[in-house]
């Protein structure tokens, strides 16, 4: 069993001990990070301070020094995020921290995609998002796809008032297996549940898989349109989605 | 009953030094959902096209026992009116939200011009300016000031550098006195807002910022109302005001039900008053039967006192 001392990065192992509580969650980083090399903790630590700049220059000098492209995201962006994830629910930072950590990651991003793409290496997983039909809201859904992005997804972004017709549409051009719908107005809240039955009417709603949030949207509101995931926040999403195409937490290699 | 032709001799500000607790309104949107707005359409652009609608809902409100209410103009700025491609329309919706409201209230009705966030982040988190957001707090502020409110009920903000623009937008342009309030949520840490303030910490600030008035609204149910309150109660001096939901929204039958009833509310308004609060009202989900159960509960205390 990896032990916090395996952790060679100083600010990794504070953040761990000053804010991850759960001992269950505690040894599940622990051991993330174990496997990480310092150059790759590096890099999760400018995730967790949400320094751009760190992360841009650090996971350039790895991809340049040979380390493997996957290599450099699992164990330096998304470990990085997953800390940032639990800061986040557990309200030790706030929206406005998170979208710094999540403009680091995309930094690193930025270096990484176009080498995944090349060498043929498919997203975790696909997923086209939207704000509802009447909603204009798209602070949460935007940090949702920014934390999707961030742990390797690929997402296709339909913006705010997305009528169901344009989720079919989307559905059909990108061949997405999960949905995720956003409302911000409890007004339009029972536009989620009108997307989902435009689905069953166009007799499509076999292929794919819902999952709703929003502030006013609860996890009884979500069964009760028939959702088939619901998340509580932006981090959750990246949960959500994982387990609504039978993602596993195995690590991908390249081919 | 007469109209106030002119601002009200006493402002908001004497009342409150007078009276141990003012009674505010419920909800616009709800009223207004109920009233013809259609899911997605734009609340401020009735203030034209059915001014009957929204003279009728600030007058149902005063008939409830509202001491204030607050005009159809929370998504009045130029930002949020852009979305609907009304962008070049705020003084004009403003004003006219406005004179609806005052055209309803009578002679010492108070009238407060509600402002609510502009839906975007400001630099560095997303790409709003300060000078951008500031500017659009002025235009706002002037259409409402035009039209003749008594004050400012700046709202269901989350980030304190936000709410402050608005406080001094309006400040900046007018002397008329400003409300400002926060909508927080319940966090596995205690209650925050969305860009991490806390309540005790968000009446120090928004006092520190020129609020004249600080408080909560929406976001929660009357039981964590209670504790918001307190909490901004050991932080300042400032009356409060807490406009609260009628509970956490929940659907039935396809249908979005607000489950606190007047009865219950009215049930829990006096802790909220104990808890410090100086100005009690309505948020999403609350009607004029909530504010009539409000006025009598606050009375029949007020009475066995």
């Amino acid at each position: 069993m990896a032990k916090i001392t395996d952790i060679t990065n100083q600010f990794v192992r504070d953040q761990i001990e000053q804010f991850i509580d759960s001992e269950v969650e505690q040894q599940h980083i622990i051991q993330l990070y174990a496997q990480a090399t310092p150059d790759m903790q590096d890099i999760a630590a400018g995730i967790i301070d949400g320094q751009h700049k760190t992360v841009d220059c650090l996971t350039r000098a790895a991809l340049d020094g040979g380390t493997a492209a996957l290599d450099v995201m699992d164990n330096g962006l998304i470990a990085g995020m997953a800390i940032v994830g639990i800061k986040f629910r557990d309200n030790f930072i706030f929206v406005p921290e998170v979208l710094a950590c999540a403009r680091a990651m995309k930094a690193g991003m930025a270096h990484i995609e176009p080498i995944l793409s090349e060498s043929g290496i498919e997203p975790v997983g696909k997923v086209i998002m939207g704000t509802v039909r009447g909603d204009l809201h798209d602070i949460g859904k935007n940090l949702c796809i920014m934390m999707l992005r961030g742990s390797g997804f690929a997402v296709v972004d339909l913006g705010v008032d997305t009528s169901p017709n344009d989720f079919i549409a989307a559905v059909e051009e990108y061949q997405a297996p999960v949905v995720g719908m956003s409302a911000l107005l409890t007004t339009t809240m029972p536009n989620m549940g009108k997307t989902i039955e435009a689905f069953i009417d166009a007799d499509m709603r076999d292929d794919v898989h819902f999952m709703v949030g929003g502030a006013p949207v609860t996890r009884d509101f979500a069964d009760e349109m028939g959702a088939d995931g619901y998340g509580d926040s932006a981090i959750e999403c990246v949960e959500v989605a994982k387990q609504l195409i039978g993602v596993k937490t195995e690590r991908r290699t390249e081919p | 009953m007469a109209n106030k032709a002119q601002p009200v001799t006493k402002g908001l500000l004497d009342r409150l030094n007078e009276e141990r607790v003012l009674i505010s309104d419920g909800a616009t949107g709800t009223y207004l959902q109920s009233h013809g707005l259609e899911a997605g359409g734009c609340p401020e652009l009735m203030n034209a096209t059915h001014p009957e609608t929204i003279r009728g809902m600030a007058r149902e409100y005063f008939d409830a026992g509202s001491d204030m209410v607050q005009t159809n103009s929370f998504g009045g700025s130029s930002y949020m009116l852009k979305k609907y491609n009304l962008g070049e329309r705020v003084e004009e919706l403003n004003r006219l939200a406005a004179e609806n409201a005052c055209s309803s209230a009578p002679p010492e009705g108070l009238v407060l011009g509600s402002i609510g966030p502009t839906g975007e982040l400001l630099e560095p988190s997303g790409s709003a300016t300060t000078d951008g957001v500031y500017s659009a707090f002025v235009e706002q502020v002037q259409g409402l000031a035009a039209g003749g409110v008594d004050g400012f009920c700046i709202e269901t903000m989350s980030d304190y550098a936000e709410i402050a623009l608005a406080i001094r937008a309006a400040k900046d342009t007018t002397e008329l006195p400003v409300v400002a309030t926060m909508a927080f949520d319940k966090g596995p840490r205690g209650f925050f807002t969305m860009f991490g303030i806390m309540p005790a910490q968000a009446a120090e600030k928004l006092a520190e910022a020129g609020a004249d008035v600080v408080g909560s609204n929406c976001g929660i149910a009357i039981e964590d109302m209670i504790d918001i309150i307190a909490a901004m109660r050991s932080a300042t001096d400032k009356p409060i005001l807490a406009h609260i939901n009628a509970g956490i929204p929940k659907i039935e039958n396809n249908q979005i039900v607000y489950p606190h009833t007047p009865d219950h509310m009215a049930q829990q308004i006096r802790k909220v008053v104990d808890a410090g609060a100086n100005i009690v009202g309505g948020c999403c989900g609350t009607g004029p039967d909530h504010v009539r159960a409000f006025v009598q509960a606050i009375r029949a205390s007020r009475n066995s006192v």
